[in-house]
């Protein structure tokens, strides 16, 4: 097991160094000029000169990767060309957004994915079954802006329910920050009605963030439950005149509770590097619209950050979801 | 057609969701190829029509600057389909590559290239595409790149696989025997007896392909207005949602059903190929 973890851990650092190096000479060979992206094209020769040699960019580019690796080592992401702060800074205030809407998504997701994925398995190729596939499929294929649009819309615009993008009215006063996530600063701060109001805010850009993972996970536990329920030890515990009820909860989602916790795992991941879209809309202050802002002033070290910082996150939710399956699974050995 | 192909074809005709993913598809497709014929100019402003609701001149309404709707989603289709097509093919063309390389070299290369396909699946995708899109300058050539150069790992990890599986294969082995080349084989006996699991992949891929490049549209990383890519469209129109939503809805709609469409066919083949899983 030790051998195991050290071997997976190992990996990781490998991919992390992997997506650094890539990372690197993906801004190394873009024709993307960032010195005029961050002096303005209007730049004298010394300026941008002086520019030059204070980032470092006039050196040799292997010069640049050593400096870059050593200040990664040390936590050092670089300097934002765009904010001027440290890209690890402004990561940090920007990180909570990301993780507070992913986790709501992730409640979301499961809220309504898992009972709608086992009702279907349950009454399967009955009219629930056909429409909890349909609605998958088509949670599959809708895309996720238009959702946004079209839930502001109605929701925000028309029938007033729910407040638009933002994480909370400019009429209340922002709690002070401790964790950077609205609905629990509010809560340290005791102050329930921005609590109420920011858990508002966070309704609308969690479904339309969770949308796709409630799609994806209604088929999955669909698929794992059909599979477990036509086991031999289904039919056992029934003919032993078990309740159904017992059946399915002690029986069936206990067996099928590993596939479903490793979809959970991965929809974690990619919903914490992939909430770009939902956070440019609801103009949510996430590391995916930082990517974005800096992306379009093409302040590369900037997107480097992120990608590393989502990179390690993905690779490091994925080996804890394995170790997670080596404790709970006792046919898997990683000796 | 043999007596295999076309019970698979029955089969695959009789399964509900792949005959209406085909039917969308060849729709799509079909109203693609004729667009130039059936639709009318999609970048002709017209001021003194803007924001129409659907009506018998403007069949899907008119946008903010009097364009037709209906032209420009019908435009849009053939701009997404080739799109999604170009996507596919430099993703399984350079996916292939890795993936046959690793498999039948092994050893040291496998290890090397399967490690730098493992670096690109942790890479984010869609901030990956963003930053290459950024950097070559938001067009849809670069999105067409941009997205190729997150798609193609999981082409060479299945086509590593399936050369993994078949390497030993009674065939190959004769195939060997007789002296052919490893180049040969690979593209003679390894690629051919790996095409059908390609295709499902394929046929997924095409649908996340341009629901992907549609998104970097939407966000100003791809086409650029006034070109009718779905994704832009929709971007363009946003504001308009209230008083129009015809004109932001249409072009969405459009990538959901040509999506499902895909998703569907590719259900579909798998099913056909994978007993068991139609079983469910």
């Amino acid at each position: 097991m030790l051998a195991y973890l050290l071997r997976r851990l190992g990996y990781l650092i490998f991919v992390v160094w992997g997506v650094s190096f890539a990372a690197f000479f993906i801004a190394q060979v873009v024709p993307g000029d960032p010195i005029a992206a961050a002096l303005g094209s209007n730049a004298r020769d010394a300026q941008i000169e002086a520019y030059r040699i204070k980032t470092g960019l006039d050196k040799p580019v292997w010069v640049q990767y050593s400096r870059y690796l050593n200040r990664l080592v040390k936590g050092d992401l670089g300097n934002s060309l765009r904010t001027r702060r440290a890209i690890a800074a402004d990561l940090r205030d920007f990180f909570p957004a990301t993780l507070e809407l992913t986790l709501a998504a992730m409640v979301f997701a499961i809220l309504f994915g898992l009972p709608t994925g086992l009702l279907a398995a349950l009454y399967k190729d009955t009219v629930i079954d056909v429409g909890v596939r349909s609605l998958a499929l088509i949670g599959g294929a809708t895309p996720i802006y238009w959702l946004a649009i079209l839930l502001i819309s109605i929701f925000h615009t028309k029938l007033g329910w729910l407040p638009g993008p933002g994480r909370l009215d400019a009429f209340l006063i922002p709690p002070p920050e401790v964790t950077n996530m609205m609905s629990i600063d509010t809560l340290i701060a005791k102050d329930f009605e921005a609590f109420i109001d920011s858990i508002r805010h966070l309704i609308l850009p969690a479904i339309v963030l969770g949308a796709f993972s409630t799609a994806l996970l209604a088929r999955m536990v669909r698929n794992t439950m059909i599979e477990v329920l036509a086991q031999d030890y289904i039919r056992t515990a029934r003919a032993k005149g078990i309740s159904e009820r017992w059946v399915i909860v002690k029986h069936a989602l206990r067996n099928g509770a590993l596939p479903i916790l490793t979809v959970l795992g991965n929809l974690l991941g990619s919903l914490l590097t992939g909430a770009v879209l939902t956070e440019t809309i609801f103009s949510w202050p996430g590391i995916g619209s930082y990517a974005t802002s800096s992306a379009i002033s093409l302040d590369f070290p900037a997107v480097m950050g992120v990608t590393l910082v989502a990179g390690l996150t993905y690779a490091g939710i994925n080996l804890f979801v394995d170790i997670l399956y080596a404790f709970f699974d006792p046919r898997i050995s990683y000796a | 057609m043999n007596d295999l192909q076309k019970r698979n074809l029955r089969r695959f005709l009789k399964n509900p969701g792949s005959l209406l993913g085909s039917i969308i598809a060849l729709i799509i497709i079909l109203l693609a190829l004729f667009a130039p014929l059936i639709a009318g100019d999609p970048l002709a402003q017209n001021l003194s029509e803007r924001l129409q609701a659907p009506n018998p001149n403007h069949f899907l309404g008119t946008d903010q600057l009097g364009r037709d709707v209906f032209s420009r989603v019908l435009q849009g289709a053939r701009i997404s389909l080739r799109l999604g097509l170009i996507v596919v093919s430099l993703s399984l063309f350079v996916g292939s590559l890795v993936g046959l390389t690793a498999g039948i070299l092994g050893g040291l290369w496998d290890d090397l290239l399967m490690r730098i396909t493992d670096i690109f699946l942790a890479f984010p995708a869609l901030i990956l595409a963003m930053a290459i899109s950024a950097a070559l300058g938001p067009n849809l050539n670069n999105v067409m790149i941009a997205v190729a150069a997150v798609s193609w790992p999981s082409y060479a990890r299945l086509l590593r696989a399936q050369v993994l599986a078949l390497k030993h294969v009674e065939f190959v082995d004769a195939a060997r025997s007789l002296g052919a080349t490893q180049t040969r084989i690979a593209l003679r006996h390894l690629l051919p007896n790996s095409v059908t699991p390609l295709m499902v992949q394929a046929s997924f891929d095409i649908g996340s392909a341009i629901l992907t490049a549609a998104g970097l549209s939407f966000i100003g990383f791809g086409a650029q207005p006034p070109i009718p890519e779905w994704g832009a469209m929709v971007s363009e129109t946003r504001n308009f949602i209230n008083e129009a939503p015809w004109a932001s809805s249409s072009p969405a709609i459009a990538i959901l059903l040509t999506v499902l469409a895909f998703n569907l066919l590719g259900d579909g083949i798998r099913d056909v190929l994978d007993p068991r899983s139609s079983q469910r």
